[in-house]
C-alpha cells in the first residue's frame, strides 16, 4: 500500500523557511500572502499500513516539534 | 578512559580525542561497537552523523554505538555531546528538547560567550555558576527549543547547563539556551565546540574544563 505522511512544524514553533518564502513573495509580486510555513511529504509503500504511525513517531517526524498527518492510498 | 564516538559524517571526533589527551586518556569508539565496557566516560562529537538526511541527529541514534552509550548513561556514566552529538543525544530520548534551523537560517560558525548556571551534576559542580567561557560556535541547527511548561521544569530542576551571554543569542535558542543536562545530571549536551578551545593559541582554553569534568566525574561519582 501506498501512503502519504504529511510533516509540519508544530504550531506557535517559528519556521523561519517559510518566513524566508513569504518574505520573498512580494518581490515577485505576490502581495497578500500570510502565514506560510514549510514542511515536508514523505511517500512510500509499505506491506503494513497499520505500523505507519509507529514509524512516523519513531523516525520520521520529530513530536516535540513537529506535526504530522497519514494518509494511506489502499 | 574516555570513548569518542565515531558516526560516518562525524568530523569533530579527533579534535574531540586530542582535547581528552590533554586531561586524560581517550580513544575513539567505531559506531558499530556496542561494548563500553572499561569506559569511564562518553563523548559524542560534532559533525553531520549519517548525513544529517533527514534531521540533524534522527538517523544516529539508531546506531549500535548509541544504544550502548544510552545504556552507559541510565547507569550514570557521564556523557558530552556537542553540537551535532547533542542534537543525537535529543533524539535520543537522553536530553530534552530539540534542535531546530537556526533562526536566521545560515551556518553561523564564530566565537560566542556563554554563562554556566547553577546546574546539577559532575559538569555543573566542576564549572561553577556564573563561570563566563568563550568557546567557538559552528552550526545550522542549534536553536533550542523544548515547550514553556518543560523550560519551566529544567529551569527549576538545575537543568539548564549554559545560556548564550547577554546579547549574544546566535540562533534563536528558547531562553538563550546553549546546553541542557539530563535529570540526573551525568549527561549533558550544548552547541558550542569545547574541543575547539583547549589552547590559548586559538583563541581560548575555555573548553578545557568540560573534559576536566569528564575525566573527573567516576571519581566525582564515587565521592
Amino acid at each position: 500500500m501506498k501512503a502519504k505522511i504529511l510533516i509540519r512544524p508544530k504550531d506557535g514553533i517559528l519556521d523561519p523557511q517559510g518566513r524566508a518564502v513569504e518574505r520573498a513573495l512580494p518581490a515577485l509580486g505576490f502581495e497578500g500572502v500570510h502565514e506560510v510555513r514549510v514542511g515536508r511529504l514523505v511517500e512510500l509503500e509499505t506491506d503494513d499500513p497499520g505500523k505507519v504511525d509507529a514509524l512516523c513517531e519513531k523516525l520520521l517526524a520529530n513530536p516535540l516539534i513537529e506535526d504530522y498527518e497519514v494518509e494511506i492510498d489502499g | 578512559m574516555i570513548g569518542v564516538i565515531q558516526f560516518p559524517g562525524s568530523c569533530d571526533e579527533r579534535d574531540a580525542l586530542a582535547a581528552v589527551r590533554r586531561v586524560g586518556e581517550g580513544r575513539l569508539v567505531w559506531h558499530e561497537e556496542t561494548d563500553l565496557a572499561g569506559l569511564d566516560g562518553v563523548v559524542v562529537p560534532g559533525g553531520f552523523s549519517y548525513g544529517d538526511y533527514l534531521r540533524a541527529g534522527a538517523i544516529a541514534r539508531f546506531s549500535p554505538a548509541m544504544e550502548a552509550v544510552s545504556r552507559f548513561a541510565a547507569e550514570g556514566g557521564a556523557v558530552l555531546g556537542i553540537c551535532n552529538g547533542f542534537q543525537v543525544l535529543c533524539e535520543a530520548g537522553l536530553l530534552p528538547g530539540a534542535l531546530l534551523p537556526n533562526e536566521g537560517l545560515r551556518f553561523i560558525c564564530r566565537q560566542v560567550g556563554i554563562v554556566a548556571e547553577d546546574f546539577r551534576g559532575p559538569f555543573g559542580s566542576e564549572i561553577g555558576a556564573g563561570k563566563r567561557l568563550s568557546i567557538p560556535i559552528k552550526h545550522m541547527s542549534g536553536r533550542y527549543f523544548a515547550p514553556d511548561d518543560e523550560l519551566n521544569r529544567l529551569e527549576a530542576n538545575g537543568q539548564v547547563a549554559f545560556r548564550y551571554a547577554a546579547g549574544e543569542n546566535p540562533n534563536g535558542s528558547v531562553r538563550e539556551i546553549a546546553g541542557v543536562v539530563n535529570e540526573s545530571g551525568n549527561v549533558l549536551g550544548l552547541m558550542p565546540h569545547p574541543e575547539h578551545a583547549v589552547d590559548p593559541l586559538t583563541g581560548s582554553d575555555d573548553g578545557l574544563a568540560l573534559f576536566r569534568a569528564l575525566v573527573r566525574a567516576p571519581q566525582a561519582a564515587a565521592a
